[in-house]
């Protein structure tokens, strides 16, 4: 069985959904950082059966919120001298500034650099999340 | 930030009219009347403007809207200054719509734009330190087109509240329709009928929100002449061919939205027609002889209703401070 070893000091998140994990890599743009990062696909779950985990070392001030555009199931736990110290699940952010790009090709976001997109929660159910565009007001959805 | 002479407005009274929402429906009412005395008694107001001066920001082309704000600077007794097509402007080399709004806050008092691009007023009215008006942006808003629509309902039918209003046509893609049929929710419209072809119905987000935050009646139809007893507006917008996916569709369906004086039959005596303009062949010439025909007069109004807009975000005239 592959193993990981522990981490010292970072940011651990768990329970995010198989298969998703590439997706909050991206998200979190942490191709870009410079600090030890793995990514575990298909962990075996007790609760999920599988599951992808993320563990980033020695940085920890990252939007942990806009995760649950992903899957609103990330728990994120954060550890200091090989400890956990906090843990939490992401909760669905009210606006969301950059992160994402608008999906109407006619949006000036889509074309001014000194803008940065802005999003505004426009409604949420079970299953969808919904936010405006602050600039074109075109709603863009996310799966649950 | 230092100031460099001029008498620029002070940023913390600096408002913009971006989408109609900007204003409250009492500032709403307000203009409205304010372009009505206007209409009215213009000479009271043909100096109010003296020595200011409007940049006009025309990223693409249009007829009406440019020459009503054109004209309303010049009856307030105001200049302009301005570019009417992207191409004879800086933005064709490139420049940052922030970039040009800093530097035209230099030259004019106000600015008045038109972009292609949905958001870009709002962009533009964050950096900018004079006021903005958005006189269109793509499919978006076009707030000055919805406060000409309310004049026009006011001057015609008295008062802007408790109207059975259809739209007719496009209203899939239609701003006006958009901007006007939130407005008209405000004042407490009675009922919206929504007469279209499947393909260019109401956004169901717009809908939904006009059902679930203002609780009004609506009635979604194919064809007018099933409603039109009904209706005390009547605001008819352009099918243009290339919503549709083919060819055949679009002529299947244009002519059941075209406007005839045999579809007004059974239309009260008092109801009237509203269209923003330009108009293609969406209503028959021999209804612009019906006496509830007032898309012609509705340009004229849109004049009066930008002039008073222009003293409101300027603070001149009866909007003068202190």
């Amino acid at each position: 069985m592959l193993e990981v070893k522990g981490i010292l000091n970072g940011v651990v998140l768990d329970h995010i959904k198989a298969g998703k994990g590439l997706e909050v890599f991206h998200m979190l743009k942490l191709n870009k950082i410079d600090a030890p990062v793995v990514l575990l696909m298909n962990v075996g779950s007790k609760d999920l059966g599988k599951k992808d985990i993320i563990k980033i070392e020695d940085k920890v001030d990252f939007n942990f919120n806009i995760l649950s555009l992903i899957d609103t199931h990330i728990t994120v736990n954060i550890i200091k001298n090989d400890k956990r110290v906090e843990k939490f699940t992401v909760e669905v952010p009210e606006e969301i500034i950059g992160h994402i790009e608008c999906k109407n090709p006619r949006c000036i976001t889509n074309f001014d650099d000194y803008v940065n997109p802005t999003f505004h929660k426009f409604a949420e159910d079970d299953k969808v999340l919904e936010y405006v565009c602050s600039f074109c007001e075109e709603i863009t959805k996310f799966k649950k | 930030m230092v100031s460099i002479g001029g008498d620029k407005m002070n940023h913390s009274s600096l408002r913009h009219l971006i989408e109609p929402e900007d204003f409250t429906k009492e500032e709403i009412l307000k203009v409205v009347e304010l372009g009505e005395d206007m209409y009215n008694n213009p000479s009271k107001y043909s100096d109010i403007c003296n020595g200011k001066i409007l940049a006009s920001l025309f990223y693409e082309p249009s007829t009406r809207t440019k020459f009503s704000f054109d004209s309303a600077m010049l009856r307030l007794g105001g200049n302009l200054i301005g570019f009417a097509d992207a191409n004879t402007s800086s933005a064709k080399k490139g420049e940052s719509i922030a970039d040009t709004i800093r530097v035209m806050g230099y030259y004019a008092d106000i600015i008045v734009m038109r972009h292609p691009k949905e958001g870009a007023p709002k962009l533009a009215s964050m950096y900018s330190e004079v006021p903005v008006i958005n006189a269109g942006d793509g499919g978006h808003q076009h707030p000055t087109q919805t406060l000409t629509d309310l004049l026009t309902i006011k001057v015609y039918k008295g008062q802007l509240e408790n109207h059975t209003i259809a739209f007719c046509g496009d209203l899939k893609y239609g701003r006006t329709v958009h901007s006007l049929i939130r407005s008209m929710a405000r004042f407490n419209a009675k009922k919206f009928i929504l007469i279209s072809p499947e393909e260019l119905q109401l956004p169901s987000s717009l809908k939904r929100q006009l059902k679930d935050q203002y609780d009004i009646e609506i009635e979604e139809v194919r064809y007018l002449e099933e409603v039109v007893e009904q209706i005390d507006i009547l605001y008819m917008t352009r099918i243009q061919k290339e919503r549709f996916f083919n060819e055949e569709d679009y002529l299947k369906l244009k002519n059941s939205y075209i406007l005839t004086n045999d579809k007004l039959e059974n239309a009260k005596e008092d109801m009237i027609i509203m269209h923003p303009l330009p108009r293609v062949n969406e209503i028959s010439y021999e209804v612009d002889d019906n006496k509830r025909a007032v898309y012609f007069e509705q340009s004229k109004l849109g004049v009066y209703v930008r002039m008073a807009l222009i003293s409101k975000l300027m603070e001149v005239g009866p909007y003068v401070r202190g």
